[in-house]
């Protein structure tokens, strides 16, 4: 059905990288790469919250950079490198920072992860050891409003220092709280 | 529940993962938006650009005509009304005559594509007679035309309240000292992530399914059917995961009955999904309101009489109103000793989007009032804030002045360790300039002890199937909006059972599938649904007891169960796997299912009203922010909060600390910045509907939090557990407010406290002046007359004390309370 709905609207086809598989699809030229991921490609994994560039939730990599898919056009990918939450785990091992954010609690309703989890995967990157600022400043642009953060900060530390090697816990305190 | 059994437990109270922890890191989660069926057709609705107009006429020819339109409804083919409160069925799916807010939707399409339905929305032409509005709580009450309802209290104020318990006005002039504030809490809503979406299905054996991003699947199946003339039964409806809830899902919507009726039309799946916009005009989210509050107090600070005055600005429809506006006045009694309350309140319509229940429903406004009000009276007494507090707790296991029955209260604990922790004593009116500290305490419900329609029915039920291969699916209404309710449901059953709750097939939020919740509201998902659950468990623990301890020659109380196996505790070598002891039971008795059910005990209060408050069981918070202001620009920033929370047992500790450090967040959000704005001089239209203008913390303003776990386990609640997901949010908007009056010495006393609040009340007291920004007058509201419901402790018995036929008497309120005084039984505080 989508295609037919490409081909009356004049569908283009874009080739690009798609979670490190080739990957062609004829897309309407007005459509966004959320709507092409999500409508055309049924990759449901990358959700969106505004669709106007306000809230990070539709975050994903281009390029191993993270962009708003909801501002960049499906037409703009072609060539490039993309990335999704599918394909965060590696087969049925989660990424170290699935498990952390599983562990810690870090998602609540699941609905702004996928957007962090990606933005946080191309901070370490980037960079190993991260500090608390660099954390907050990576994720200054992705909205959550269930955790307040603070799991999300304690969870990419932990992936942090594991995919360094480490073999780290959540402190008690972060888990129990004071008493 | 005994210390010694809780030390038994192997689940309750330990770190868990949450059952889909799995699904929510990976993006498998299938919220509503994520659904997509064959042949299905996207909808859209048109809404009116005007706050309050008639429609004089809807063509609908053109956008008919356009390509790829297949349906095109307007308010006449759902004359039905609906409702969420049986007492305010206000609402049309589509507005047929009149509309009452810019958003108010007046037409559905349903087409091939998103695109084409938006298209068609340009193509209906809707002629508008444009009606003055009433944009604000004064023009509410001060006129009645136009007026935005034909019912209501008294013009266009909705719902008018006046109750009370012991005469205070003796007690004022009675009391070592008596003060009166004004304080203004202003509209925020709720943001959650994921913007509201539904799909519906009408088959042609003439049932309809309705997929919906809904915190109340029950109160939407009854919505269903009363609009769309089906028989319940023939309806089904299953909530989505919800990509955060905050109360913003809990009213049946307009678009989840457009849907359907368009899906019944055209025979096809439909699927809605609200722009971020469209969310902003839904709101529900927190009634601005206006407060007065008048206490006489001793010289140590014990409340000697209360009276609380509120005026909510409810919006264009009832929606929860009248619940919010009794909500107003109800817990201020539960946290302290209150020895008489006045309460009165008031909503009133007005023609902006309708305001709801946002976390901590109707409660983070008074608990504002009343914990800013209270730094002013212990400053007047010169006492330490949170001694005062700590002096006048409420007792546990008390009756309330308002028939409100305290369980556990483990407020005590919390103060005492929130100042321990935080140095609250050597930083209380020590910090250097610009740099204090403030303390706010808070209680909310575990649950709301009525449902929202009359019945004497279970609140939640729960059903268990057990497999002869040993798995456990459990079954029940309750739905998942990120708080973790389907893990809480395997972590109970998975506690009485010996098994691993990442074992248990947990089905949810499905009217045809699961047994009744009513819904993810009032912080009662925990405490009843998990009750039901204990039930559940414990009846089918029970059948397998019997039939195991006969297969091993034990006694039944010798039967224990854990780590998947069913053992005779005494040598536990003497056993079988979970599964065997399923088997054997089947095989002597079919097959092997239980239910459970809950409902809360009866409410004491008996009065009209008394409906609104009554609990379970209470949680209690307190919150001391540090607070750090720029007397030059007035920007307060708040490094640090400390929030002490009595949940009374923790189920998952971990799920526990995300509630409360998500709580401080939201509070912090509506303490510093969140603000639903609109342009009185532009009829009324959103100032802000997007992301970006609705200021929400981000990671940059988010405090430290340090989270202090205070475990005083309520006989109600499931091990003892009381609710954590809503009380936690109540007191930062208060510590904040007081922190900033320790840092720079003026008091603001209207949240958000924004830059220019604050660098007006630092300016203003520079010049000689008071020092505070706030309100200065409440309107005079036609109260009604009051209904005198003397306290436990002036006897009493929680009913209203009978109306007088002389019409003298009957209007005379300043006298109540003297006759019954006598009567009163001692020691009636039990």
């Amino acid at each position: 059905m989508a295609r037919r709905r490409s081909e009356s609207t004049g569908g283009r086809t874009v080739h690009f990288t798609l979670n490190g598989e080739p990957t062609e699809v004829t897309i309407a030229p007005h459509k966004t790469l959320l709507e092409v991921l999500r409508e055309d490609l049924r990759l449901t994994g990358t959700k969106h919250g505004c669709e106007l560039g306000e809230c990070g939730t539709c975050a994903v990599l281009l390029d191993g950079k993270p962009v708003l898919s909801c501002l960049v056009l499906g037409l703009a990918c072609d060539g490039k490198d993309v990335r999704t939450v599918e394909t965060m785990a590696d087969g049925p091992k989660l990424h170290p920072l699935q498990e952390a954010f599983a562990e810690l609690g870090a998602a609540q309703c699941g609905y702004c992860t996928p957007g962090i989890l990606l933005t946080a995967q191309a901070l370490l990157e980037d960079n190993a050891t991260p500090t608390r600022d660099d954390i907050k400043q990576a994720l200054a642009g992705n909205l959550c409003r269930c955790t307040g953060y603070l799991k999300i900060y304690e969870a990419v530390e932990l992936a942090a220092a594991r995919m360094r090697g480490e073999a780290a816990e959540p402190t008690t305190e972060s888990i129990y709280g004071r008493r | 529940m005994a210390d010694a059994d809780l030390r038994d437990l192997r689940v309750v109270g330990r770190a868990q993962r949450k059952i889909d922890a799995s699904d929510k890191v990976t993006g498998r989660t299938e919220f509503a938006d994520d659904i997509s069926l064959p042949r299905m057709l996207y909808a859209k609705l048109l809404r009116s650009p005007h706050a309050h107009a008639d429609i004089v006429n809807i063509d609908t020819s053109k956008a008919m005509a356009l390509q790829g339109v297949k349906c095109v409804i307007t308010g006449d083919s759902m004359p039905i009304t609906f409702g969420i409160l049986p007492v305010s069925q206000d609402e049309h799916a589509l507005s047929p005559k009149r509309v009452r807010f810019i958003g108010d939707p007046v037409a559905a399409v349903a087409a091939t594509s998103e695109e084409i339905a938006t298209q068609a929305l340009d193509l209906i032409d809707v002629v508008y007679q444009p009606l003055d509005t009433i944009a604000n709580v004064d023009q509410a009450v001060s006129t009645s035309d136009p007026l935005i309802h034909d019912y209501g209290d008294s013009g266009n104020l909705h719902k008018l309240i006046d109750l009370e318990f012991g005469n205070v006005e003796p007690a004022f002039e009675n009391a070592h000292s008596v003060r009166e504030d004004l304080l203004f809490y202003g509209g925020n809503t709720h943001l959650a992530m994921e913007q509201h979406a539904a799909v519906a299905n009408w088959t042609g054996d003439g049932k309809l399914t309705l997929w919906s991003s809904t915190q109340t699947p029950h109160y939407v199946h009854r919505a269903l059917a009363k609009v769309l003339k089906l028989p319940p039964a023939r309806i089904r409806v299953i909530a989505c995961p919800n990509g955060g809830g905050f109360g913003g899902k809990s009213d049946p919507f307009n678009h989840e009955i457009a849907v359907a009726k368009l899906a019944m039309l055209t025979g096809r799946p439909v699927k809605i999904t609200l722009t971020r916009e469209e969310v902003f005009y839904c709101h529900r989210g927190r009634h601005p309101t206006l407060m007065w509050v008048k206490s006489g107090v001793s010289q140590d600070g014990k409340i000697e009489a209360l009276h609380f005055r509120t005026l909510l600005d409810g919006g264009g429809y009832g929606s929860y109103g009248v619940a919010s506006t009794y909500y107003t006045g109800a817990l201020q009694t539960v946290t302290y000793e209150v020895e008489r309350y006045k309460f009165q309140g008031a909503r009133a319509f007005t023609n902006k989007p309708p305001c709801g229940p946002k976390r901590g429903h109707g409660t983070p406004q008074p608990r504002y009032a009343l914990e800013v009000h209270l730094d002013k009276v212990a400053e007047d007494l010169k006492m330490d804030p949170a001694e005062l507090r700590l002096k006048h707790l409420a007792p546990a296991n008390s009756l309330t002045a308002n028939y409100l029955r305290v369980g556990s209260i483990g407020l005590g604990a919390c103060i005492e360790k929130a100042v321990s922790e935080s140095g609250w004593h050597e930083k209380y009116g020590k910090l250097p300039y610009g740099t204090g500290v403030g303390i706010a305490c808070s209680s909310y419900l575990s649950g709301a002890g009525l449902p929202i329609y009359w019945n004497d029915m279970s609140q939640s039920g729960v059903q268990l199937k057990l497999d002869r291969g040993g798995g456990v699916t459990v079954f029940c209404g309750s739905t998942d909006i990120g708080q973790g309710s389907d893990s809480i449901l395997a972590y109970i059953v998975a506690e009485v059972l010996g098994l691993d709750p990442l074992e248990l097939q947990i089905v949810t939020a499905d009217t045809d599938l699961t047994p009744v919740d009513l819904g993810s509201y009032s912080s009662r998902v925990t405490l009843m649904s998990g009750n039901a659950a204990l039930e559940a468990a414990e009846r089918a623990r029970e059948i397998l007891v019997k039939h195991v301890a006969e297969k091993l020659k034990v006694p039944k109380t010798r039967v224990s169960f854990a780590e998947g196996r069913v053992f005779d505790v005494e040598d536990p070598e003497n056993g079988m796997s979970f599964a065997e002891a399923v088997q054997i039971s089947e095989a002597a008795q079919g097959i092997v299912g239980t239910v459970g059910s809950y409902r809360p005990p009866p409410s004491e209060g008996r009065y009209r009203g008394a409906g609104v408050g009554p609990s379970p069981a209470y949680s209690y918070s307190v919150a001391i922010a540090l607070a750090k202001v720029d007397p030059t620009s007035g920007i307060v920033t708040v490094p640090k909060v400390w929030i002490a929370h009595d949940v009374g047992q923790c189920i998952n500790p971990v799920t526990v600390m995300g509630q409360v450090e998500g709580s401080v967040y939201m509070g912090l959000g509506e303490a510093l910045m969140e603000d639903m704005a609109y342009r009185e001089n532009r009829r009324l239209v959103h100032k802000i509907p997007s992301m970006l203008e609705y200021k929400s913390p981000t990671t940059l303003e988010m405090c430290d939090v340090e989270t202090i776990i205070v475990e005083d386990p309520d006989p109600n609640g499931p091990y003892g557990a009381k609710e954590v997901g809503q009380g936690p949010l109540l007191p930062l908007p208060p510590a904040v407010a007081n922190a900033v009056y320790d840092a720079v010495g003026v008091r603001i006393d209207e949240v958000p406290i924004t830059p220019e609040k604050v660098l007006k009340a630092i300016k203003d007291k520079a010049r000689g002046k008071e020092g505070r920004y706030g309100p200065t007058s409440f309107p005079d509201i036609p109260w009604p007359e009051p209904t005198v419901v003397p306290p436990p402790w002036e006897g009493g018995d929680g009913r209203a004390r009978k109306k007088t036929t002389t019409p003298a008497e009957s209007s005379g309120g300043g006298s109540a309370g003297s006759g019954n005084r006598e009567t009163g039984k001692p020691g009636a505080r039990t």
